[in-house]
């Protein structure tokens, strides 16, 4: 059964003209200033104020390497359920390590992903235990520890749309992301 | 008391009254639909209100209001217009015998008019057509910007009468909502009435928005924000817009959960390697750990007692709930049933868990009674997931997948009454019942 907001609408534009905009208003603006919150685009706001939106641009910082070559390549993929490194992604995580390792003041985020099955903090815990097995090999390499930092974003970004093998297969999957440093 | 309460809420309506102003566009967009049956439910009647000359569109608001609101808990039937055979004013005008005929057990109706000082003063009766007595007859006198709020509590007093359960109409909701547009993703934060209605943006980001949660006096949210491409959790007050960072360790920062006393948070970090359950006290940030083994620990949630917490965890092979006293201990595992058991909620009597089951490959919520154990699952989606127990238990509201659409839906929890509401875009999920509001 659909039910029309068109009653809805009649009563809050009749709330409306109570006259409690100025005091709701003040809340707002008093509660929109958080910390340093502004460069990273995200905005609180009072119930009442309209959120602002801005984006952040991802870096495109590191290493080039050859095309085709291992250090060119960014995304290491999962089987479903597992995450320990697959033996073809080895010399990925074999080549980015060495680059860290030659530039000690680089510093990059593993970004741990999933597929949408499952529950949405379990998926967040997958994705962490994904790049925390990426981050191990690199430290096992040489990579010192402060060089690497683990985030994981579970299911809630999807490298490719959809609710088929294929794109399950796509997001699960460590992004190796250069920050700055190098 | 009544008064009391109506004025308590007051501050709250102004700010909503506000936010309208300020950001019309925000909120016509979500429409809830009854998608299986009130088989069993208790037929009434719901008169128009009788109206003074002025407030004659006010009037058919408030009873629309009740009306919709009790037909959505499943609990009741309300009769459609063209079935009402009467309009009587109130009881002594109330022909009995006409509306016993129409199966109707109860009989709303009320009227509106303009007080001196501005507002509406509503009266309104509940009768009881087999007896043909009254049984509740109450008067308000409340400012315009009051009266949708009134109507949902009218619809609480009902409902508390004829069930003798406490309602839930006068409470909130928070989503998340994921809307992609040319420049990229943009995560809200957001506050509805219970109804869906005039939903509100309490933050917006371009990062990942989780996990909200509704502190017990149902004035603050806890959430995990990803603001600066890493996960942190913050306390934001509802209705100042007034946050805080309670934690940003490296790795993550999840899943929190309030304590029933609101003095702390049970959360998930991996600061030590590995996803485990902590507690931190919101004065001091002091952080004690409850889990340490190589598993996933995740997922906390809190018995309504504050003596034990429930939680998922992988330390078996698979994703199962378990149960942890709060002051640390050993687990003990609750579900055996399926291979993938996560995501715990706790009914407010403590006497049920509501979870996401996987059965088939598809995963749907569940609910498990504490005493004997017995699973019942009560959903039939897909992806369905984030259940979320109305403050009185009757209804678990719960995120589905719609062809790719994320959209929420609310199932009783004898899974006999569905419905769906639905934004006319965007993906909405993680959606979180608030507790009675103080």
């Amino acid at each position: 059964m659909k039910r029309s907001l068109t009653l809805a609408l009649g009563i809050m534009s009749l709330l409306w003209l109570v006259g409690c905009a100025s005091r709701g208003g003040t809340a707002a603006t008093e509660g929109a200033a958080v910390e340093d919150l502004a460069s990273a685009g995200a905005q609180a706001s009072a119930l009442g104020s309209s959120g602002g939106f801005a984006g952040t641009a991802r870096s495109q910082a590191g290493p080039k390497g050859e095309p085709g070559s291992p250090l060119s390549q960014r995304v290491i993929y999962f089987d479903f359920d597992q995450s320990s490194v697959a033996t073809q992604y080895l010399p990925v995580v074999q080549a980015h390590a060495e680059y860290l390792r030659d530039n000690p003041r680089v510093r990059i985020a593993l970004e741990g992903h999933t597929d949408e099955r499952g529950t949405r903090e379990y998926n967040i815990a997958l994705g962490d235990r994904r790049a925390n097995a990426v981050s191990q090999l690199m430290i096992y390499q040489g990579v010192a520890g402060n060089q690497v930092e683990r985030v994981s974003y579970g299911e809630e970004q999807p490298a490719a749309q959809g609710s088929d093998e294929s794109a399950w297969a796509q997001n699960r999957r460590v992004e190796i992301v250069y920050g700055g440093g190098g | 008391m009544i008064g009391c309460y109506v004025r308590r809420g007051l501050r709250v309506v102004c700010a909503l009254t506000a936010a309208f102003a300020l950001a019309p566009s925000a909120f016509a967009e979500l429409t809830i639909r009854i998608t299986q049956g009130v088989e069993g439910a208790l037929p009434i009647a719901i008169l128009p209100f009788a109206a003074g000359a002025p407030g004659a569109l006010e009037a058919q608001d408030i009873s629309e209001i009740i009306r919709a609101d009790l037909e959505r808990s499943g609990r009741f039937a309300p009769l459609k217009e063209h079935q009402l055979p009467e309009r009587p004013i109130d009881a002594s005008q109330t022909r009995f015998p006409l509306w016993r005929a129409t199966g109707a057990h109860s009989l709303v109706l009320g009227q509106i008019a303009q007080s001196q000082t501005g507002g509406f003063q509503v009266q309104f009766q509940l009768l009881d057509v087999f007896q043909g007595t009254e049984l509740t007859n109450l008067r308000f006198t409340v400012r315009p910007d009051e009266l949708r709020r009134l109507a949902h509590h009218i619809s609480d007093v009902i409902y508390e009468r004829l069930t003798g359960e406490r309602g839930a109409f006068s409470t909130r909701i928070a989503y998340v909502t994921n809307i992609r547009t040319d420049q990229g993703e943009r995560f809200s934060l957001m506050v509805a009435d219970a109804d869906g209605f005039d939903p509100q943006t309490i933050l917006s980001s371009p990062e990942p928005i989780m996990s909200p949660a509704w502190s017990p006096d149902g004035q603050k949210l806890a959430y995990v924000s990803f603001e600066g491409r890493r996960s942190k959790i913050f306390v934001q007050e509802v209705y100042t817009g007034v946050r805080e960072m309670i934690t940003s360790y490296p790795g993550i920062n999840g899943a929190p959960a309030w304590s029933p006393d609101g003095t702390r948070l049970a959360l998930t970090l991996s600061r030590d390697g590995n996803p485990e359950i902590y507690i931190v006290s919101l004065a001091g940030k002091q952080l004690t750990r409850l889990t340490n083994n190589a598993a996933i620990d995740t997922e906390p949630v809190w018995s309504p007692d504050g003596r034990s917490l429930f939680f998922t965890s992988d330390r078996g092979g698979g994703p199962q709930i378990y149960r942890l006293p709060a002051s640390g201990g050993s687990a003990a595992r609750l579900t055996f049933e399926g291979s993938y058991n996560g995501r715990p909620t706790v009914s407010a009597d403590g006497k049920r868990v509501a979870m996401v089951h996987r059965t088939q490959g598809q995963f749907r919520v569940a609910v498990q009674d504490l005493a004997s154990g017995r699973l019942s699952v009560l959903t039939d989606g897909r992806l369905d997931e984030s259940p979320s127990f109305a403050p009185n238990g009757q209804m678990i509201l719960y995120a589905a997948s719609d062809r790719g659409n994320g959209v929420l839906a609310a199932v009783s929890v004898d899974g006999r009454v569905k419905q769906r509401l639905q934004l006319s875009s965007g993906d909405v999920r993680e959606p979180a019942w608030s507790p009675y509001i103080q």
